[in-house]
């Protein structure tokens, strides 16, 4: 196994647990399950001992490699400087040699067959992955200044479909060129990457390179900030550099051009940071401009935001597999009783996956009545005039 | 076991007890060097009375308990020596009070020094409690039942000190309160009635479950800073000590000693944290510091370092992150100390002790001490880093543990958290009577001994 070097090295310290000010568990899977096991820590050592044919794979230990969102929390907060970059990577490592054994739960099993079959991880033929556009004037890509790439979640998922629609349609009214693939498009396989099936994402990235590189696309937007990690960090390694842009980039650039009401009612809004956007990549500022922009929203930060940001539990595969659950204590869940206690109504998103799973959590906590999810784009289409 | 399983899985539900091969192993040890000792069942309560459901059930049955905090105290304390229940008590997790006024926390037994410390800043802001060196992730109640000490112990010593009073499910299942809160609605003190609270702290977890504690909030202040006073010889740092704490402006007194980086190898250096309301308090008290060592720099025998802004903000970081560092210094993720209760005067021996192991035996080191008190005493620390992955390094530190554990009690000193053989050899000086008391005590209270049994055994 990859990485396999590292695995004793870990001290189980505990700070990987928590974010950087320590207010409450920020591990996702340790915070659902509160096992030491599920903890990165935890798997460290359950790694090394499986390693050491001290235990065996079975279903557990395939279900708390599994449950790992992959969000980099434990990354950042790693007290040990010279190992703390190979965490996630030694972890996606270990579920990678588990996949190459066949040892890996039935939904992971079943995601990667789908995702191998159609191309997405909810088995849609591959017909359906335009279907989104229904009958808005979105243009197929020709030769367009920009390509967007709306990703799985953003093209299947109905939520998803929504906020394809909505930053297409604003992306549109804010006068960027751009096209998209329609069915052309797969997977961009940052989930399955994350999930341990490096030869299938090759596969699907390679398909979607072919078809950047045939029609000589340059600039590509993602909806996803999954997908905008896998383009940017993932496809130059397989010969595919593109200059690849976030949508909420792309609309903190464009923001003051656009006729917002005078003076609409006031709403507080408190802000999500996706983990693929934010701990992956840097990109904390971009939302918060736009969400400064707009009249009449008064932001709220989290205890939990920027590098200390609790995931949404859907990374990791984990919006597809449903590994880590939405039960009560729950990521999902957890992160929506935060953003009630900022007194904010609104809780805005960035990434298709957080709008589906916190939307879920909001519902099967019944707090619809409390607090609604928004996207960016959706917020700034309220703002208009 | 299975019936057990059954009756424990009624307390808790499905989601929170485990006999699976995963939490069994990782819950047989802690990072430190003691042997791995899998229990039979791992549960994690949530309440009081999940905690009484489950300690009568193991009572009825005769099966060990294990009371677990964060599982970070190293010397493996809570392993399951003789199998049986580990109780991880960190879902209790709440911070029930904070008494502004009074300046005191109510905490549930799993509630992280981090937790505690995030939530005094953001709605405390003018309190901070003694967090201890450990990881945010060690939990305020399993520090407390050590003995420990912490950011504020040259202000309120030991953290045991610290203690306003205890809520504790007996190993029979009784549920009981000790302190001002078993007759009052407030945790005020200890005093004045009879104190039961030590019949916990110390034990090592084998007279009972702590599920809530009151402790000690002390002023925190806007402005914070640290000297650091070396000499490089040991024999005069008893009176150092004795002239900084005797000032009472310190917060935190620590020494520390180590031979890398190369520019501290062979001195002393001495940490004085302090904080104050206003710069001119700080300045006078930084004085006030100063000239309690003045002779000192006027013989040009010792004086103060000065500090790079980098360095310093790490020596007022709480926790000291870099700390877990050491665990990395073999590559290997594995470091245990014997922390040493004694008094200051023996330093000198203490330091001289250090160097021999280290030399005898060929292993990295790193020494300290924090003072308790006003010079009251002091836990002086032997830290040896090893490589969890080699089993001779490993060895190599248990052998230096277990020397410096015995020099330490032959010098006057008495291990801190000693591990289980370490108890032994602290019973063997101890006076008989104590031990008889220890275990008829314990008797009384834990009449089948289903408390953490392998712990404060006495062999005789």
């Amino acid at each position: 196994m990859k990485y396999a070097e590292i695995l004793h090295r870990c001290f189980r310290c505990g700070y990987c647990k928590l974010p950087g000010n320590y207010i409450d568990f920020n591990c996702p899977a340790y915070a659902a399950f509160r096992f030491e096991s599920y903890s990165p820590g935890g798997r460290m050592w359950l790694l090394r001992a499986w390693l050491d044919e001290k235990i065996k794979p079975s279903r557990r230990f395939q279900e708390i490699l599994f449950s790992c969102t992959a969000c980099g929390n434990c990354v950042e907060q790693c007290a040990l400087t010279k190992i703390k970059d190979e965490l996630l990577l030694a972890f996606t490592a270990g579920k990678e040699t588990l996949v190459v054994e066949g040892n890996v739960p039935p939904p992971v099993r079943d995601c990667l067959t789908k995702l191998q079959n159609y191309g997405n991880p909810y088995g849609f033929a591959r017909k359906k992955r335009s279907a989104w556009v229904m009958d808005t004037p979105i243009e197929t890509y020709t030769d367009q200044e920009f390509l967007f790439f709306p990703g799985d979640v953003g093209a299947f998922d109905s939520r998803g479909q929504e906020l394809t629609r909505s930053v297409a349609m604003l992306l549109r009214r804010l006068g960027v060129s751009f096209g998209i693939l329609g069915n052309r498009e797969v997977s961009d396989g940052n989930e399955t990457n994350a999930m341990g099936e490096s030869d299938l994402f090759a596969l699907l990235a390679m398909d979607n390179i072919r078809t950047f590189n045939e029609l000589n696309i340059n600039k590509i937007i993602t909806l996803s900030p999954h997908g905008f990690n896998a383009l940017k960090n993932d496809y130059p390694k397989l010969g595919g550099a593109y200059q690849v842009f976030h949508y909420t980039q792309v609309l903190a650039a464009h923001t003051g051009k656009l006729p917002f009401k005078n003076h609409p009612p006031e709403i507080q809004v408190t802000y999500h940071d996706p983990c693929y956007l934010g701990r992956h990549n840097g990109e904390y500022g971009s939302a918060r401009k736009i969400l400064a922009s707009l009249p009449g929203v008064e932001v709220r930060e989290m205890g939990r935001s920027m590098q200390n940001a609790l995931c949404c539990g859907g990374g990791g595969g984990n919006v597809f597999t449903d590994i880590i659950g939405n039960g009560p204590e729950s990521p999902a869940r957890n992160r929506v009783t935060e953003a009630l206690e900022t007194g904010a109504h609104t809780l805005a998103v960035s990434c298709p996956t957080c709008a589906v799973m916190l939307g879920d959590a909001v519902k099967s906590a019944r707090l619809d009545d409390r607090i609604q999810v928004k996207e960016i784009s959706e917020l700034i289409h309220h703002c208009l005039k | 076991m299975k019936e057990i399983y059954d009756i424990l899985q009624n307390i808790v539900g499905p989601d929170y007890i485990s006999d699976a091969q995963e939490e069994k192993y990782i819950y047989s040890m802690d990072p430190g060097t003691m042997p791995a000792c899998e229990p039979d069942i791992v549960i994690m309560p949530g309440s009081t009375e999940a905690v009484q459901k489950i300690l009568q059930t193991a009572n009825r049955y005769a099966v060990p308990v294990v009371p677990l905090g964060a599982g970070l105290v190293l010397s493996g304390l809570s392993r399951a020596l003789k199998g049986g229940i580990i109780v991880d008590m960190k879902r209790m997790n709440r911070i029930l009070e904070i008494n502004e006024m009074s300046r005191y926390a109510v905490v549930e037994a799993g509630t992280s020094q981090g937790m505690l410390q995030a939530h005094l800043r953001r709605h405390f802001p003018k309190l901070k409690h003694s967090a201890p060196d450990a990881p945010p992730a060690a939990t305020v109640a399993g520090n407390v039942c050590i003995h420990g000490s912490g950011h504020m112990s040259h202000a309120g010593g030991f953290h045991s000190d610290m203690l306003n009073g205890l809520e504790v499910v007996l190993p029979t299942g009784e549920i009981v309160r000790l302190g001002s809160c078993a007759t009052s609605p407030y945790w005020f003190a200890k005093a004045p009635l009879p104190d039961l609270s030590g019949l916990f702290l110390g034990w090592s977890g084998t007279t009972g479950i702590i599920t809530k504690l009151a402790i000690k909030l002390y002023p925190n202040y806007p402005i914070n800073d640290v000297g650091v006073f070396v000499c490089e010889d040991a024999a005069l740092m008893p009176d150092i000590l004795y002239q900084i704490t005797g000032t009472q402006v310190a917060e935190d007194v620590t020494a520390w000693m180590t031979p890398k980086p190369d520019w501290a190898a062979g001195f002393l250096h001495c940490n004085v944290n302090y904080g104050a309301r206003t710069k001119n308090e700080l300045i006078w008290k930084r004085n006030l510091i100063r000239s309690a060592v003045e002779t000192y720099i006027d013989a040009k025998t010792g004086g103060f370092l000065p500090l790079p802004g980098m360095m310093k903000q790490r020596f007022l970081e709480v926790p000291a992150r870099q700390l877990s560092l050491f665990a990395d210094v073999r590559k290997g993720g594995g470091f245990e100390y014997v922390g040493a209760i004694m008094p200051v005067e023996l330093f000198p021996q203490a330091y001289d002790l250090g160097l021999d192991i280290a030399k005898k035996l060929g292993v990295s080191y790193s020494m300290g001490c924090r003072i308790i008190g006003v010079n009251h005493s002091m836990m002086f620390f032997y830290a040896y880093a090893f490589n969890r992955a080699d089993p001779a390094d490993v060895a190599r530190a248990q052998g230096a543990l277990e020397e410096t554990n015995k020099n330490v009690l032959a010098l006057g000193g008495i291990p801190w958290k000693a591990e289980a053989p370490a108890q032994k050899e602290i019973l063997r000086k101890m006076d008989p009577n104590m031990v008889d008391m220890m275990g008829r005590v314990r008797s009384i209270l834990d009449p089948n001994h289903i408390m953490n049994p392998g712990n404060w055994e006495d062999d005789r």
